[in-house]
């Protein structure tokens, strides 16, 4: 049983920087724009978010720069594909690229320095009253640090506005039709750049958790790939807020079953576990395949809307 | 329609620019580093220093840099200029690296992970008048040859270290990938573990991965999570060291003193001293005396040592691990000296045998007292 708690645990964590990323991603695919560049605006955040922490000591002032530098990059993909209507896979790609070398750059002269104490302070575990002593639920929910408590609110603050709200009923509309919305009188561009704007922003903190919670430190390419499995996680969650909760425990369950699998003495290939994340990614997309109606992301999933064109 | 094209066009432009700033930043440290000074004399060395990782990434290759400049300390500004290229990934780039730096007028090139041994030996084939050296491979010509420490015996000392202070016998090692010298490493310190405390276990787990402070991380705490209540490393961070100190566990760590990663429960570090190594061979170029060699130093030579101990650990340990570490540079005690036993019991070093460097450098199987697996990764 303690094996399991704190596996389940130790998941949470390990997808904490997954599930801001991929809610991001879902804004982003919502306002029909697919956005390759969450891995650059992640790597973003967590260098600036850091260099912030350094110099401030003041984890919010640290928390709100990585999101305003995720949404930075959001920024330049958003004036290439919204405004410009640009290749958005290109774009992405570019992004990513851009980003990673940009937060390299940036971070040379911090490398392998470690957060302030006041910031390990504001982020060290907090145990929810009343909540905390759950058995199970307790240790493995609510006997974490901060970050990961406006992750869960983010998480269902995210599903009501999109399903709620009036501004959510129109960005899933801009999503799937965008010439209908448009007829709806709904400002399709300001919605486009708002929400590419946000989804960055959350990319950005999910790349600062790492850096200055859980690493707590900057190390070159810190994201090590995690942008990309966001990307597929928003597949995985159908577009919905709220199964990113599953979706991003899953997978940072499942980044770190091999090394629990190998320290319980059970013997298999780490390679085959490597594997585990995708694989049960590609089964999800057959399954959901099964089923149009589900599978179907936002219909205007990656085409730019040209007001005139039909 | 018209109009859509003229965007697309504009948005092409755009990527292409943001794709060309990124060259931009790629090369700036390069042109700044690489500021040549026109001629080159017989009296002054250029040396060129090819890293895998950040030089201040607190672990591997700070390690070369600081080797780097205790050498242009020894030799003299007026006698040494360094060229510095960090972050380079072990594929083609490395050989781009290297062709650049001999235009810059390089003499010797260093070249600091396995992954790099290839292109250097390509490289040097190519270009006889510049000399290469590469860290941790094998390769031995003309103009190129290798250079490492003998790790395993800081290691067999830091076991000592940890065999002694663990307060539940149970040690775990966070470990890269299951090549011999990591398993030379892991043996050598579970030998000075159950020197001391045979009922000890040091439990394995790879993380497949020399580098990456998250997954780092994360191998400690599943280790942690077992019950161990010291971790030690063969990573290239302080990842391992930081998740020990987060559950008050002890850290053992690697290539530099890790304290300020585990200010309560940091034991000690073996760490690499290259200023010594680099001296030499900078100024045997300057000596024109330079000749390719194999170099493999130990305790005795420099190359390698333990750093300062850590808060925690006894005046006993300390002194039993300076016993130790004094029959060791006397040539009195061989680490690999038998009787040794493999995991399952069978006697793989005979009573009064040693190991060969040979067998050293192939070793592909656990001492007995590792809990863990050498195929895990391979299979």
């Amino acid at each position: 049983m303690d094996w399991w708690i704190s596996f389940f645990s130790a998941a949470v964590v390990a997808g904490t920087p997954l599930l801001f990323a991929t809610l991001g991603g879902i804004f982003n695919e919502r306002a029909g724009h697919m956005n390759l560049g969450v891995e650059g605006m992640m790597i973003m955040g967590a260098v600036v978010g850091f260099s912030v922490a350094l110099a401030t000591s003041n984890a919010v002032a640290a928390m709100l720069t990585a999101a305003i530098a995720g949404a930075l990059g959001a920024l330049i993909y958003a004036v290439l594909t919204v405004t410009l209507r640009a290749n958005q896979v290109v774009t992405g790609l570019t992004l990513t690229i851009f980003g990673t070398g940009f937060a390299n750059f940036l971070g040379q002269s911090i490398v392998g320095q470690s957060t302030p104490a006041a910031i390990k302070a504001f982020f060290s575990n907090i145990s929810i009253p009343v909540l905390s002593q759950i058995p199970v639920l307790g240790p493995v929910f609510f006997q974490k640090d901060i970050f990961i408590y406006f992750g869960y609110v983010l998480v269902i603050l995210s599903g009501l506005y999109l399903y709620k709200t009036q501004i959510g009923l129109n960005l899933r509309a801009i999503g799937e039709n965008p010439s209908a919305a448009d007829a709806a009188s709904v400002p399709v561009t300001l919605y486009k750049y708002v929400h590419l704007l946000w989804g960055g922003a959350l990319c950005g903190l999910g790349g600062a958790y790492l850096s200055l919670v859980y690493v707590q430190s900057w190390q070159t390419s810190i994201t090590a790939g995690m942008g990309w499995i966001a990307v597929a996680l928003v597949i995985f969650s159908t577009w919905n807020p709220y199964k990113v909760f599953l979706s991003a425990y899953l997978f940072g369950g499942l980044s770190i079953l091999g090394f629990r699998l190998q320290s319980a003495g059970i013997h298999i290939s780490q390679h085959l576990l490597d594997m585990a994340p995708y694989l049960v990614t590609i089964l999800v997309l057959v399954v959901l395949s099964m089923d149009e109606r589900k599978s179907a992301g936002p219909k205007s999933l990656g085409i730019p809307y040209f007001r005139e064109e039909r | 329609m018209k109009k859509g094209l003229k965007k697309t066009s504009l948005a092409v432009l755009a990527t292409f620019t943001l794709g060309l700033l990124l060259a931009g930043c790629g090369g700036a440290d390069n042109a700044e580093q690489g500021a040549a000074d026109g001629e080159q004399t017989n009296d002054k060395v250029k040396a060129g220093f090819i890293y895998i990782g950040s030089a201040k990434d607190g672990g591997y290759s700070q390690v070369h840099d600081d080797g780097r400049l205790e050498m242009i300390a020894n030799i003299g500004e007026d006698k040494v200029e360094t060229l510095v290229r960090e972050d380079v990934p072990e594929n083609q780039t490395v050989e781009n690296v290297m062709n650049e730096m001999i235009d810059q007028g390089a003499n010797i090139i260093f070249a600091n992970s396995y992954g790099f041994q290839d292109y250097v030996k390509k490289v040097a084939e190519a270009h006889p008048d510049v000399k290469f050296m590469h860290f941790s491979g094998s390769i031995l010509g003309d103009n190129y040859g290798n250079y490492f420490g003998r790790m395993y015996q800081p290691r067999y000392l830091s076991g000592i270290a940890a065999g002694m202070t663990t307060e539940n016998d149970k040690i775990g090692f966070v470990a890269a990938m299951p090549t011999p010298e990591v398993i030379r490493g892991i043996n050598a310190f579970t030998l000075g573990v159950r020197s001391v405390n045979p009922e000890a276990t040091v439990q394995v787990v790879w993380t497949n991965t020399w580098y990456d402070p998250a997954v780092e991380k994360q191998a400690a705490e599943s280790l942690l999570d077992a019950g161990v209540d010291t971790v030690a490393q063969h990573q290239n961070t302080t990842a391992a060291v930081q998740a020990a100190s987060e559950r008050g566990a002890y850290s053992v760590g690697y290539n530099l003193d890790m304290r300020e990663a585990n200010p309560e429960g940091f034991i000690v570090s073996p760490v690499w001293h290259l200023g010594a190594i680099y001296t030499e061979q900078v100024q045997s170029v300057l000596d024109g005396t330079w000749e390719a060699t194999s170099y493999w130093g130990g305790i005795a030579e420099g190359a390698v040592d333990i750093s300062e101990f850590g808060d925690c650990v006894s005046e006993e340990t300390k002194a039993a691990v300076t016993e130790a570490r004094e029959k060791i540079v006397s040539g009195e005690f061989d680490v690999f000296a038998g009787e040794i036993k493999d995991q399952n019991g069978n006697v793989m070093v005979a009573e009064g045998e040693t190991l060969s460097d040979e067998e050293l450098l192939q070793m592909t199987w656990f001492v007995e007292g590792v809990v863990g697996d050498t195929t895990m990764t391979q299979q």
